[in-house]
């Protein structure tokens, strides 16, 4: 049983914490987990999860600030319901990376992190996510997407859109 | 899903389970699945240290130290507990190959995961994703999960009395500086990723305070197909002082991209035009980035060189993570320069002064330089920064963004001379909103 009586997470990612915390020698080590795991339920870390989180750890939510503000996944403000993250880096951008971007930006009418107005989606130029070999690839949330074209990613987002998309969490 | 390639020349060892469905356990088990351990259980942590020599097996991870020898140095008394972490936060630009090793055969980490931990004499290992695989690691905790079933984790570990491992899996949250093993360790106990001052040494004082050994995803899955052929043998496959295969990773600018296995020491030149299919549309060669963004480039003609840690060396350059980045005729080095140092300027943790300061001072004058606005002292300029960086930082983060930066000014120094007369970009990599931070938020 957590320290936790009114959980602000639903009940099953409670029990998950609950269980994290005794998996390593030391509790705090579940911190970036589970600010991660908060943040796919939530939507971003608010301060109503570092004060949480702070509790389920005994930390000062200044250590869960400090942790929470290192981290480039981590956000203190609601992404879209799909994230889209468009690699950059070297190996995407020697196969069309920054067009791809570019079709992004243009598709969805925002730039980078930003929301679209119906929330749907937001949009991240992010640094080398680990698809070099199958560039230019990007994420939606956290399921992976390579070998890209702009036509292709009309039909990623297109498939998002109708809800018919991929959702790792 | 990352689709897998291979070529004729590729030596299968640690790649032979890819595309056969190893990450089911039973799949894994008919292809000598944990047999290694079990032989290594039997044995004792003493023939398993001195396989791992024998191997010459050198960390994947991209310095290059001697595995066998890293496990020997762990004492083997210690009041508090030891552990074994594996470093699976790939981030390195260029490097996917530890991606595919996660996603094809996820208990050959968990399994060399175990032999590390019999021969340091650990209960406990930790593997540590980078965040960005979130997939990777469901596939990860997965086989974890059907190992705890089987009795292959936890206590009493294939019935034996007293031998217990335990192992638990993570990601992190996106940052390039954790990779670095002692920012690995501060990020696994749950802090800011920033390298702690070294020695100690992990290997006597690291994860919670024990005894730690920390190795490159690829390194620990090698642990078992090394077993199972016999050091030697394994040695053998590799070149003089660099034994056994590696997984490399080639993209950018050919035909076949993807994550070939060669022998250590296979020719870059052959690499490139056979086993990856030459350059993209026929077009001509112009630079060769060979082990991941933070190594020194190569020019087309220095490519005949072996790909292991000591002749990348005497060639000037790294082996590093495997990663080899291809570069055509229609790059512009300024450009590509400015993106490599955008990359480590990013991911700076900010904690020492030569790397904070450095990088950024890279990235403002590379933008201007980029941008149009460049004058003649700026690339004395870059390179003083670059080689005012070289040596002085905490962690090697300050070193990877100078080592390429060098490269650039050294070798292609002739084109950013060029690209000071007259050339203004049509777009600007980096925006000024984004220079000022204006566009962080």
């Amino acid at each position: 049983m957590s320290a936790v009586t009114n959980t602000i997470f639903s009940p099953e990612l409670a029990a998950r914490f609950d269980k994290l915390v005794t998996l390593y020698p030391v509790k705090r080590s579940a911190l970036i987990p589970m600010l991660l795991y908060a943040q796919d339920e939530v939507g971003y870390v608010s301060d109503a999860v570092v004060h949480e989180i702070a509790q389920r750890l005994d930390l000062f939510e200044l250590d869960v600030r400090n942790v929470l503000s290192y981290y480039s996944m981590l956000r203190t403000k609601p992404a879209g319901k799909y994230n889209v993250q468009v690699c950059t880096n070297i190996s995407c951008m020697l196969r069309g990376g920054y067009e791809i971007l570019d079709h992004c930006k243009a598709k969805l009418g925002i730039g980078h992190k930003e929301v679209t107005p119906d929330k749907l989606f937001s949009l991240e130029e992010v640094e080398c996510i680990g698809a070099c070999c199958w560039a230019p690839a990007m994420q939606v949330n956290y399921d992976f997407h390579e070998d890209l074209t702009p036509a292709k990613v009309d039909q990623i987002l297109d498939d998002y859109a109708a809800g018919r998309g991929k959702d790792v969490k | 899903m990352p689709t897998l390639v291979s070529h004729p020349d590729e030596v299968k060892i640690i790649s032979r389970r890819f595309g056969a469905g190893a990450a089911d356990i039973d799949k894994y088990l008919e292809m000598d699945g944990y047999k290694a351990v079990q032989m290594a259980i039997e044995k004792g942590a003493e023939w398993v240290i001195n396989e791992m020599k024998a191997s010459g097996l050198r960390g994947r991870g991209g310095a290059g130290f001697p595995t066998g020898l890293k496990w020997s140095f762990v004492p083997k008394q210690s009041e508090k507990p030891k552990y074994v972490l594996v470093n699976g936060d790939e981030s390195e630009p260029g490097t996917c190959k530890d991606h595919v090793i996660f996603l094809h055969d996820p208990h050959s980490v968990i399994e060399g995961t175990m032999i590390a931990g019999l021969a340091i004499g650990a209960k406990m290992g930790f593997i540590y994703l980078r965040g960005e695989y979130r997939y990777l690691l469901k596939v990860v905790e997965k086989a974890v999960a059907d190992a705890y079933a089987k009795g292959f984790l936890g206590k009493n570990i294939f019935g034996k009395e007293g031998v217990d491992f335990d192992i638990v899996t993570q990601t992190g949250a996106g940052a390039y500086e954790v990779g670095e093993e002692s920012a690995l360790m501060e990020s696994l106990e749950g802090k800011r990723g920033v390298p702690r001052i070294k020695p100690p040494f992990p290997a006597v004082v690291g994860l919670y305070g024990g005894p730690t050994v920390i190795n490159n995803a690829e390194t620990i899955a090698s642990a078992p197909h090394i077993l199972l052929m016999g050091g030697e043998p394994y040695a053998k496959v590799g070149s003089e002082r660099n034994g056994g295969t590696r997984l490399f990773g080639i993209s950018g600018h050919v035909e076949r991209p993807g994550v070939y296995e060669l022998p250590m020491g296979y020719n870059l030149k052959k690499a490139i035009y056979e086993v990856a299919g030459g350059v993209k549309g026929g077009r001509k060669l112009k630079a060769v980035v060979p082990g991941g963004s933070s190594c020194p480039v190569l020019k087309a003609d220095e490519l005949d060189v072996g790909l292991d840690f000591d002749q990348m060396g005497k060639a000037g350059t790294m082996l590093g993570s495997g990663g080899i980045v291809v570069l055509d005729e229609t790059v512009s080095m300024v450009e590509f320069a400015l993106r490599t140092i955008k990359f480590y300027q990013h991911e700076s943790c900010g904690w020492c002064i030569p790397c904070r300061e450095g990088t950024d001072w890279l990235k403002k004058t590379l933008t201007r330089f980029y941008n149009g606005y460049g004058n003649k002292k700026d690339i004395a300029n870059i390179q003083y920064l670059a080689e005012n960086m070289m040596g002085r930082t905490f962690c090697p983060l300050g070193d990877a963004a100078a080592m390429p930066t060098l490269g650039f000014i050294k070798k292609f120094r002739e084109e950013f001379e060029e690209y000071l007369e007259g050339h203004r970009t049509e777009k600007a990599l980096i925006t000024t909103e984004e220079l000022i931070g204006a566009a962080h938020h």
